[in-house]
């Protein structure tokens, strides 16, 4: 399990409802949500982001709303894994729920520039940043929620 | 080690004798909610996995609350999903148009949740039912689903923060300008991943409203869970409302907390949350000259009886502001008739303020008091995120509803005691 891609680099506190501003949650739709994901914070994020960039934050990241739109948007604009310094705990969990990867690790966090060509082994926890030449240590998933992601989301791993 | 109240519950619900801080268990649930929003990712994820039938019909709730009466051709529809869905599996507590409140004023109001009980909820707010003595999280959508084929969650156990509380609140001053002077001293991450127990000698002085209010905002401190131990206050609330046996939990005489954090309810003053954080606050005094466009009174947070009563006799006799637009939202057709009986809505009628039936409306930008760009908002609401309550570039005040009465005849943000 692996992702690599261009860093989105956000601040402290992105809230819920800058991933999905609630005008938009009379659909549960995935297109639909991820053609306005981030909108109220980067309005040219649908149109930069690629297939398996990486999302880069500060602390609390998905504070609010326990919308699961936002992860789900997130996830369906391409994104292949969320790097925060911590995440707010509802996001927390409804990512790992729909199968969208995260990690907590304040270095990269921080010496991470948006822009920046980011590999992710999620077996070690370890983060490469390709343009600066340097790796970074998160946790890696514990072996729970590493069997929930790898079956591709808590619905699939409680099927018999 | 002892345990702390969340953690007891939590065992209690896991089949397990004790647990701690960090172990991950898997429990039975009491009730699982979901709303006109999350209900339909939900039930989207339940067929989709092919389940074919619910854990148990009476732990179900679904509240059409968010968008309802439906605000425009896909909040209707997503209605009429949850309708179906309801009927189909013969869901007791479905509440729709004519029944329904907000989710989190409705569902202890009608007895559904109990001291002791564990409840996820598939909206944020869930917290606020730790003011009963219950264990209940906001979960997401796919929770919510597994919830209600299974009957279980999986749960990190967490660790907690005691908050010690002392004496007796100020005139003019609710739960409301508790927990936002909390959160306003540990920040929107201060609780981030743990319970937040309110114990000590100042909680039997709390109403049960004023603990709901303060366990609703919990999450706006990144908690997990708020928890109230269960007093006087509570049983006389849960009389006539709970019929079923529930259980009392008490935390361990050595439960470990990771920090014990004193609160002398005497000293609070009625406190305002700056844009765009709650934990941007400041007390009354401190506001300075803040024009206003409109007050919005009602939420889950603020939308119960003792609310209403705030806002009446503040706007008793008075003439909201020319320059104010406000709007007055009873949380639960209960608590809307309750205010009409006593005369509240002819206050507000004749204050120029407008009563809205209940609906989550206007608190997450929904519909029914929409700002403009520029615009500025006193609301009892939540959260005053970036766009929240509209255009990106508006701006939402959190307040109690005596502050908030108070801002809808100045026109300004203002101290109660200055219209009074």
């Amino acid at each position: 399990m692996n992702a690599q891609g261009f860093a989105h680099k956000y601040g402290d506190n992105v809230d819920t409802d800058v991933i999905i501003p609630a005008r938009h949650l009379n659909t549960a739709d995935h297109k639909e949500l991820a053609s306005h994901c981030m909108e109220d914070i980067d309005a040219g994020f649908k149109d930069k982001v690629k297939e398996g960039d990486i999302m880069v934050a500060g602390f609390n990241f998905g504070c609010g709303s326990s919308r699961e739109h936002a992860p789900i948007a997130i996830k369906e604009s391409g994104i292949s894994c969320v790097i925060a310094k911590t995440f707010a705990r509802i996001f927390y969990r409804n990512a790992i729920n729909i199968g969208l990867a995260i990690l907590e690790c304040e270095e990269a966090s921080s010496d991470i520039s948006d822009g920046d060509q980011v590999s992710v082994n999620f077996d070690t926890g370890v983060i490469t940043n390709e343009t600066k030449n340097k790796t970074y240590q998160a946790q890696p998933f514990p072996d729970f929620i590493k069997d929930i992601i790898t079956k591709g989301g808590l619905l699939n791993s409680i099927q018999k | 080690m002892g345990m702390t109240m969340t953690q007891k519950i939590l065992a209690a619900h896991a089949g397990l004798e004790s647990v701690a801080a960090g172990q991950l268990i898997r429990a039975d649930l009491d009730m699982v909610l979901g709303n006109d929003i999350t209900s339909p990712v939900a039930i989207n994820e339940f067929e989709k996995a092919g389940f074919e039938k619910v854990f148990d019909r009476e732990k179900i709730s679904m509240v059409m609350d968010h968008f309802v009466p439906n605000k425009d051709i896909k909040a209707a529809q997503q209605c009429k999903q949850c309708r179906t869905f309801a009927r189909k599996f013969d869901i007791k507590n479905y509440y729709d148009v004519g029944e329904m409140g907000i989710e989190h004023a409705l569902l202890p109001e009608k007895g559904l949740v109990a001291a002791g009980e564990l409840i996820i909820g598939a909206d944020s707010h869930t917290c606020t039912y730790g003011a009963l003595g219950a264990f209940s999280t906001g979960v997401g959508s796919t929770d919510m689903a597994c919830g209600m084929a299974t009957g279980q969650a999986w749960f990190k156990v967490p660790s907690a923060i005691c908050f010690n509380l002392t004496g007796t609140l100020s005139e003019y001053v609710s739960g409301k300008d508790v927990i936002l002077h909390i959160i306003g001293r540990i920040g929107v991450d201060g609780a981030l991943y743990r319970s937040m127990e309110f114990r000590g000698d100042g909680v039997k002085n709390l109403t049960m409203d004023d603990r709901l209010c303060i366990a609703n905002m919990a999450i706006e401190a990144g908690a997990k869970n708020g928890i109230f131990p269960v007093d006087e206050v509570t049983e006389e609330y849960m009389k006539g409302r709970v019929d079923r046996p529930y259980v009392v939990y008490e935390a361990d005489a050595d439960a470990e907390y990771d920090q014990v954090i004193d609160i002398d309810l005497s000293s609070i003053l009625p406190t305002v949350s700056f844009p765009h954080l709650p934990e941007n606050t400041r007390t009354i005094d401190q506001v300075g000259d803040v024009k206003i466009d409109q007050v919005v009174i009602g939420s889950c947070t603020n939308g119960r009886l003792s609310d209403m009563k705030a806002a009446a006799e503040i706007l008793k006799g008075k003439k909201v502001h020319r320059d104010v637009r406000a709007i007055i939202i009873p949380a639960t057709q209960a608590v809307y008739k309750e205010s009409m009986r006593l005369g509240y809505l002819d206050i507000f009628i004749d204050a120029g303020c407008i009563v809205s039936t209940p609906t989550c409306g206007p608190c997450l930008g929904g519909y029914m008091g929409i700002l403009a760009e520029g615009e500025r908002c006193v609301a009892t609401t939540n959260r005053n995120f970036v766009g929240r309550m509209g255009h990106t570039a508006s701006e939402v005040y959190l307040a109690g509803p005596a502050v908030a009465a108070a801002s809808a005849v100045t026109g300004k943000i203002s101290s109660p005691k200055e219209v009074l």
